[in-house]
């Protein structure tokens, strides 16, 4: 282990002392600070009594659609905008007065419009994921070295098809990618505020938990969410790390 | 010997710019000649050559070629003065950009790619990352794109500018080996004289505003050529003297 890691370590435990020795001393009631020590067992009740895998899989069943689908479309406007100068003026108002609203405030149109359903929490997502994606790309193809869209010209790749799969998404690549990480954690923090307002998952749970101070309930999916939101993105370096292979 | 392009009153004008960049253009290259391009920078030296490649639209005037257009080669070929690699690319795929869209069977492909990385000294980089290459060897492997494509015209733009003195003075050797070993005729553009002379058959002095073609100089040396030799000394000297005469001009600017 380097040394980096081993103070890593060490710094987390002594949160996890700090925090179980002041619940314990009694200064702070049980139920608005509950000691690490009650997590695994709150963990394991909510494991049994089938909670736990019904709202993970329901949470991650609107995560992907809402981060799919919105990923897809913020790549594929924000691109075409920086290819085409009559759709990037034509839109360019428009973004400006979209842009600034807050995912969470389209949660009333979403209920109106989709009901307290799976469809409303991926809809809430895709748009702040959609966000995110179309200003990368933007940003991401608009940096493309035109002189290599030039050396492709010279050599017979003319066509926008050929442009697109010789130069333009391979020198983008980059930027893309780095704005689909940004959406996969900006997803995870609108999905919880989605469910809030009663749409079944963690963050439903959660809301469920808070009114009747279960603290440690609400803890247990704090840490859930920490923990799909590491594992979604260590998945996603790796594969990056794999398309990227060509950086130094 | 035949012209294998010829330029007819070749005019080139940038969107929204009063006067050509170059005017009344008439030149050719003969089938394997190694001509040479010089000028003072902005004369429109590099856009001569795009012009040629038919990456940009000459304003006037007409250009003929003389070359069997194959399915499975392209006529004309470019060098750029960065090498321009395409950094996700290993070397061996960047010389096959200009494969890709040929009629070429991957067998060939692959004999192609071979073979132009021998002519270019990298016979054993294709597994190679650009960023693992010094200027040198990118600019090298610039060159194997070009040849990959078997075309009968290369054009090369300023291809060593940007190189070290001793790597560039290396490369024209290598360049000079490589056209002595293809045949391929070369319309070569630089803006040093002494690599000029010692290089090419024809050196074409380009200058005034718009630009014209103020002159064109045989190097008659035999070659292999000496950079101290007698003729490539006097023909240096004699560009030199027309160049900075232009320049007094206020022409070549």
């Amino acid at each position: 282990m380097t040394r980096r890691s081993v103070l890593g370590a060490g710094g987390l435990l002594a949160f996890l002392l700090l925090w179980e020795a002041i619940a314990r001393s009694g200064l702070i009631e049980a139920t608005l600070l509950p000691a690490p020590s009650r997590l695994p067992a709150t963990f394991f009740s909510e494991v049994s009594l089938g909670f736990w895998h019904a709202m993970v899989f329901a949470s991650l069943n609107h995560y992907l659609i809402g981060l799919v689908s919105g990923s897809v479309l913020g790549v594929i406007v924000g691109g075409s905008v920086a290819l085409f100068p009559t759709v990037d003026a034509t839109q360019s108002w428009l973004a400006r007065l979209l842009r600034p609203i807050p995912p969470l405030a389209w949660i009333p149109f979403a209920i109106i419009w989709f009901g307290i359903s799976e469809t409303a929490a991926a809809f809430i997502i895709a748009i702040g994921v959609f966000w995110i994606n179309y200003f990368t790309a933007y940003a991401a193809v608009r940096a493309v070295d035109p002189d290599l869209v030039e050396l492709a010209a010279s050599f017979g790749h003319r066509s926008l098809g050929a442009r697109l799969r010789k130069v333009i998404l391979p020198a983008a690549a980059p930027g893309i990618l780095s704005g689909l990480r940004a959406g996969l954690g900006q997803g995870w923090m609108t999905v919880v505020a989605a469910e809030l307002f009663g749409i079944t998952g963690i963050g439903q749970r959660m809301n469920e938990a808070a009114g009747l101070l279960a603290t440690e309930v609400v803890i247990v999916y704090m840490l859930t969410i920490a923990l799909l939101y590491g594992v979604s993105d260590m998945i996603f370096v790796a594969v990056q790390n794999r398309v990227l292979r060509w950086q130094r | 010997m035949a012209a294998i392009v010829e330029l007819k009153d070749i005019a080139a004008t940038f969107p929204g710019a009063a006067q050509p960049v170059f005017a009344d253009i008439d030149m050719a290259v003969e089938r394997g000649e190694f001509v040479i391009v010089v000028g003072a920078s902005g004369a429109g030296k590099s856009t001569l050559l795009r012009v040629i490649a038919g990456l940009l639209e000459p304003s006037a005037g007409h250009i003929a070629h003389d070359i069997e257009k194959r399915p499975d080669r392209r006529e004309i070929a470019m060098v750029f003065q960065e090498a321009r690699l395409m950094p996700w690319r290993k070397v061996a795929d960047n010389v096959a950009l200009g494969l890709e869209g040929l009629d070429v069977s991957k067998s060939e492909r692959d004999r192609r790619i071979a073979d132009a990385l021998r002519l270019v000294g990298l016979a054993d980089f294709g597994d190679r990352w650009a960023h693992e290459l010094s200027g040198g060897q990118r600019q090298r492997v610039g060159i194997a794109r070009g040849l990959a494509v078997d075309p009968d015209l290369l054009l090369m733009d300023e291809p060593f500018g940007a190189l070290d003195a001793i790597t560039r003075q290396t490369l024209q050797d290598e360049l000079l080996r490589i056209w002595n070993e293809t045949g391929k005729s070369i319309l070569f553009v630089t803006h040093d004289i002494d690599e000029a002379v010692y290089l090419g058959d024809r050196v074409l002095l380009l200058g005034g505003a718009p630009a014209r073609i103020v002159r064109n100089y045989e190097v008659g040396a035999p070659r292999p050529r000496s950079r101290e030799g007698e003729e490539v000394g006097r023909v240096g000297a004699q560009v030199k003297a027309d160049l900075s005469s232009l320049f007094d001009q206020g022409g070549g600017i």
